[in-house]
């Protein structure tokens, strides 16, 4: 398996264990910290699968949600949103905004790798 | 008399204040007055037109008038803090 | 004989210990200290300026020509003194109800604050004053040269030029050092009043003691002293009355009108009480100062060799009997008349001419922008210390250009005539409503022109300027042109025919054109409030209609011409009386009013006005406004003018009311946030210490490094959720007054030194810190940990947040009634005024920008403050982010008594 992931998620210690779970799983994971440039780095990357936090510096993760479902190419990308914010307003904004998945921060490494596997139809 | 004796006090108060400021004022105008009189003392009488006389004569109207401002004032001040509170303000000030 | 050194010697220490005590008083006011600073006695003093040298020699020649004709020069002010009642009283209340700078600010601000009428007021006060200046100079001069002569063994005569030139450049630099210390008007000179105070004791004390020698000393007594007088040239009274009456009205319109007396009876006044005993006390002055000069006079006469200059005999009679010690005192009375009044006159002029000519057109250049962007204090300050140095040049100039011929009551009685072509103007203004500007203007330029013509060209003598067939022809050959008999009145004295043709026809003219021209909406509401100025002190009328107003603007420009201290504590009391928190206060007209005559202060109310209204947008007299001053009905006014206030009230409720509501409404945001964001806080952490605790548990072959950093992460993560959990408890138990403080007693400075290397704790933004560390030294008595607490906040507030190339945070301290205010101030962007009234809320950053901290750094200095019994509030209007901790009174004392 060689599937590509990106990671946007500006905490370093997420960005680490989360890169670890993955890497350890077979995936190529590249990774993303912060919002202003999130696209360019999405179509530049051009990734499997994306995993996009929700509180990012400079731009929400929901707005470069919309941005990516905008963007032609990018359309059918899976994307699984990440939140530290538990409120059930959160998930329908992320529904809303095209996100393929959504998980509640803090996660079991389990889990995520159970969600993104299924997400990539592995 | 005795059955009222507060406003007649009070009114009596306030009168002198007027008066007193009317004495302000007219200050000045008895000052013109005194030191004018010197100019009638003319040619008519030679030992009264002497400057001796007429310097001694207008020190000590200077004093006069020094003095009479003196007590003037200082009853103005008198008047204007005990001014009885409610009293209408009247054009006096002018 | 009296040496040359010794005099220059005693004269230079006289200086010095001048310039200490001006120092001194200016010292002790500014600490607060010194209430007799403030005393009518001093105040009294003061206005002996009116006795210049002119009086301390010229009065003994005068009366050495004319006999008893000098005491008009000082009969006309004991009038006006004893009738304070009528004038001056009214002036002084208008003086200081419309912070008043000069003569020409309160002929302007009385005219609708006309600037054109300023400038010609102020020229003609410049004209009129050059040559009284030039005449201090020059008797100061000649006085000097007098000693030199006396003096044989002094190698050559001092140059008089060069004599002038030294003591024109002391008085500039006194003048400025201590004249232009402030730049309000209104904020008293103490030093130069206290100065000119002493140098009023020291020539009467002079001139008493030249008096009491020659009765005493040379005559032999008093009745020895009366037939000297008697035996004298100047034996017979024989007046002529036109000139006994002239004589002593134009005295005592002087009186009223010499710029220089208007700076120390007006401006300089501290209490209007001050006049009830300057009404006596003045009189009882200037008789003392007339008593003797008549015996010197005369004895001076009949002693002195034929020819000897009689201006001098003050001077010259102890000099010629050997009295060395009496003639060096007779010196430094004349030479403390000539002084004062140069200084007095130089700050009063140079008022006038910074405020009425210098600024306005430094503000036409700017075209307006400077008004919120430029530095007008410092220009302001930079015109006037100019002004005062180039009213002294000019003096001095026309001291050399004039030679010093003159003898020296002429010059006076000139310039006394000059300046009385105000009183129409002046009395008009204070007393009849209908005087409007094109009337002052008119009736100014008349009585100059006449007074030019007849008599201050004339004044140079035929053929000097004014060729002699002009004397004999009249202008043009037009023989009711004479100067001299000006509409063929023939055999008149020329002064007496000069002042009462050019006040005569000053004053029809103003009278005239007031009648028949229309004056301008501002000038009668002026004309209002100075002609009622008892009825309304506290100020009705008012010409400001602030809707468009924006509060920030003015604060920043304010903050510019008075001073940021001054701007703070005017806009805070503003916002206070308005019942608002903060440093913004609604532009209501009141506010406005105040504001622009706090500024009228510094830079006269022509100038204030333009300012105020390019920021406004222009002053508004509504019809309503015109009402009432047109129309004498009260009803309609109060009415119309009700109506008017209670539509503004209105809207400013509504105003008001929906910034409470906006504020609420960010305010449930923020609490629907507030969960939202505890949620964030705690979930973070817990996903690192999760994911790394399950890697740590499921991961069979970890390296022992990797195991290392994981379990670091775990721990870091753990430490972070505690602080947070610190944090939240300790604002719940600041917010609930829970909390126990613990005093202690430390030195300010040592605490921000904590704070500074506790908040520094990163080094990714060297964040440079300007502190001054002798202020510092502050002894605080109260919580100190928590105080250290704020102070960490705030610097490392800074450090995050401040978005300069350069980041500078400039720490810095203020002393203002009795509390103690530490402003962090730093040079980033600062922070948005729609902002302003969230950032002490919990969870609140700036701009959504994403730093570490939770967001409720300033919530708890918030709490932490109102515990400890001070506040912490945002300044703004800074050149960035500017935090102000303000601690009370009983927490701040100073340090001396501290332990080393």
């Amino acid at each position: 398996m060689d599937k590509k992931v990106l990671l946007i998620e500006d905490e370093p210690n997420i960005i680490e264990a989360v890169s670890f779970i993955l890497s350890r799983d077979g995936w190529n994971v590249k990774t993303h910290s912060n919002g202003h440039d999130a696209l360019d780095a999405v179509r530049n990357r051009q990734p499997d699968l994306i995993i996009l936090d929700v509180m990012l510096p400079g731009k929400s993760g929901f707005d470069i949600l919309q941005e990516i479902r905008a963007d032609s190419e990018l359309t059918q990308t899976p994307v699984l949103m990440l939140t530290a914010r538990g409120q059930e307003k959160d998930r329908d904004m992320a529904e809303k905004a095209g996100a393929s998945r959504y998980m509640t921060k803090p996660f079991s490494n389990a889990e995520v790798l159970e969600v993104v596997r299924s997400m990539v139809g592995l | 008399m005795s059955a009222k004796p507060g406003p007649v006090f009070l009114e009596r108060r306030t009168y002198r204040r007027r008066r007193t400021a009317d004495a302000a004022r007219l200050l000045p105008f008895l000052g013109v007055v005194l030191i004018g009189v010197p100019l009638l003392w003319g040619d008519e009488s030679a030992e009264m037109a002497k400057t001796t006389r007429v310097m001694l004569y207008l020190f000590l109207v200077w004093v006069l008038l020094a003095g009479l401002s003196a007590i003037i004032s200082r009853n103005l001040d008198k008047g204007e803090d005990d001014a009885p509170p409610g009293e209408t303000p009247t054009r006096d000030d002018m | 004989m009296a040496t040359l050194n010794v005099l220059v010697l005693v004269c230079l220490l006289y200086v010095a210990f001048l310039f200490a005590v001006a120092f001194g008083a200016d010292r002790a006011a500014r600490r607060g200290r010194g209430t007799w600073l403030r005393s009518p006695i001093i105040y009294t003093l003061s206005l002996s300026i009116y006795c210049t040298a002119w009086t301390f020699y010229g009065a003994v020649g005068f009366a050495a020509r004319s006999g008893l004709e000098y005491v008009t020069i000082y009969l006309g002010p004991t009038l006006v003194m004893v009738g304070w009642w009528w004038t001056l009283r009214k002036m002084v209340r208008v003086g200081r109800s419309q912070r008043i700078t000069s003569i020409a600010d309160l002929i302007s601000s009385r005219y609708g604050k006309s600037n054109t009428l300023a400038v010609f007021v102020t020229l003609l006060a410049v004209i009129g004053t050059t040559p009284y200046i030039a005449l201090q100079l020059q008797s100061v001069t000649l006085s000097f040269a007098t000693f030199a002569a006396s003096d044989p063994t002094a190698a050559e005569l001092p140059d008089q030029q060069s004599t002038a030139l030294w003591v024109a450049f002391g008085l500039a630099l006194f003048t400025i050092l201590f004249g232009t210390r402030n730049l309000d008007a209104n904020e008293r000179h103490h030093g130069v009043v206290m100065a000119i105070a002493l140098e009023a004791v020291v020539k009467l004390f002079a001139l008493l003691a030249v008096g009491v020698f020659v009765v005493w000393g040379l005559a032999g007594g008093v009745s020895e002293t009366l037939a000297r007088i008697d035996a004298s040239p100047i034996a017979d009274w024989n007046m002529t009355g036109s000139r006994w009456i002239g004589l002593t009205m134009l005295s005592a319109a002087a009186f009223m009108c010499l710029p220089r007396m208007f700076q120390v009876m007006v401006v300089e006044n501290e209490n209007e009480d001050h006049l009830r005993t300057a009404a006596w006390a003045f009189p009882g002055y200037l008789m003392l100062m007339s008593l003797f000069v008549i015996p010197i006079a005369a004895l001076g006469l009949q002693t002195l060799p034929e020819g000897a200059n009689p201006d001098l005999f003050v001077l010259t009679l102890p000099l010629q009997e050997g009295r060395d010690g009496l003639a060096i005192l007779s010196f430094i009375g004349g030479f403390s008349s000539a002084t004062s009044m140069v200084i007095v006159a130089a700050i009063a002029l140079s008022t006038m001419v910074s405020n009425h000519v210098v600024m306005p057109v430094w503000l036409w250049v700017t075209g307006g922008t400077a008004v919120v962007s430029g530095d007008v204090r410092n220009v302001a300050l930079l015109a006037r210390r100019m002004s005062i140095a180039g009213i002294v040049l000019l003096g001095y100039l026309y001291f050399r250009m004039s030679g010093g011929g003159t003898a020296l009551a002429a010059i006076g009685l000139v310039s006394f005539a000059g300046l009385a072509q105000f009183l129409p103007a002046l009395m008009g203004g204070l007393f009849w409503r209908a005087a409007n500007r094109t009337g002052a203007l008119a009736g100014l330029g008349v009585g100059f022109l006449v007074w030019l013509y007849c008599l201050f060209l004339p004044s140079f003598g035929p053929s000097a300027i004014l060729p002699q067939d002009v004397f004999d022809n009249g202008l043009m050959g037009l023989n009711w042109l004479r100067p001299q008999a000006l509409f063929g009145a023939q055999g008149m004295d020329p002064l007496v025919h000069a002042v009462m043709w050019s006040m005569l026809l000053n004053t029809a003219v103003f009278v005239f054109v007031s009648l028949v021209t229309f004056p301008q909406p501002v000038e009668r509401l002026q004309g209002a409030q100075f002609v009622n100025v008892f009825e309304h002190s506290s100020g009705a009328a008012t010409g400001w209609s602030g809707h468009l107003a924006r509060s920030e603007d003015l604060m920043i420009m304010s903050q510019r011409i008075i001073g940021a201290r001054q701007a703070q504590a005017l806009f805070s009391g503003a916002a206070q009386r308005q019942g608002l928190a903060g440093y913004l206060p609604e532009p209501t007209p009141d506010f406005l009013q105040e504001l622009e005559r706090e500024l009228s202060g510094s830079v006269g109310a022509a100038t204030a006005h333009a300012m105020i209204s390019q920021i406004v947008g222009g002053a508004t007299v509504s019809v309503e406004d015109l009402m009432a001053v047109a129309d004498e009905t009260a009803q309609i006014m109060e009415y119309s003018s009700k109506l008017e206030a209670k539509t503004q009230e209105q809207e400013r409720t509504a105003r008001q009311l929906r910034a409470a509501n906006e504020k609420l409404t960010q305010i449930s945001v923020q609490k629907d946030a507030f969960l939202s964001q505890i949620s964030h806080e705690l979930r973070t952490p817990m996903t690192s210490i999760r994911a790394f605790s399950e890697i740590l548990r499921d991961t069979g072959e970890l390296r022992p490094a990797e195991q290392a950093k994981y379990v670091t992460i775990i721990h870091d993560e753990t430490i972070r959720l505690t602080r947070l959990l610190d944090d939240l408890l300790d604002l719940s138990v600041l917010e609930n007054g829970q909390v126990v403080l613990n005093v202690q007693t430390g030195r300010l400075g040592d605490l921000l030194d904590r704070a500074v290397s506790a908040a520094g704790g990163d080094d990714r933004a060297a964040l440079q810190i300007l502190r001054d560390r002798d202020d510092e030294d502050v002894m605080l008595t109260t919580d100190l940990d928590r105080l250290v607490q704020v102070f960490i906040n705030v610097i490392s507030n800074a450090r995050k947040y401040c978005d300069a190339a350069q980041p500078v945070l400039t720490i810095s301290l203020k002393r203002e009634e009795g509390s103690l205010m530490i402003d962090f101030i730093d040079n980033g962007s600062g922070i948005p005024t729609n902002q302003h009234s969230v950032i002490f809320e919990k969870f609140s950053r700036i701009g959504e920008i994403k730093a570490d901290g939770a967001g409720l750094g300033l919530a708890i200095c918030r709490e932490i403050m109102a515990r400890i019994g001070g506040e912490i509030t945002y300044l703004p209007g800074q050149s960035g982010a500017a935090f102000r901790v303000i601690l009370p009174e009983a927490i701040a004392s100073e340090a001396h008594a501290a332990p080393a």
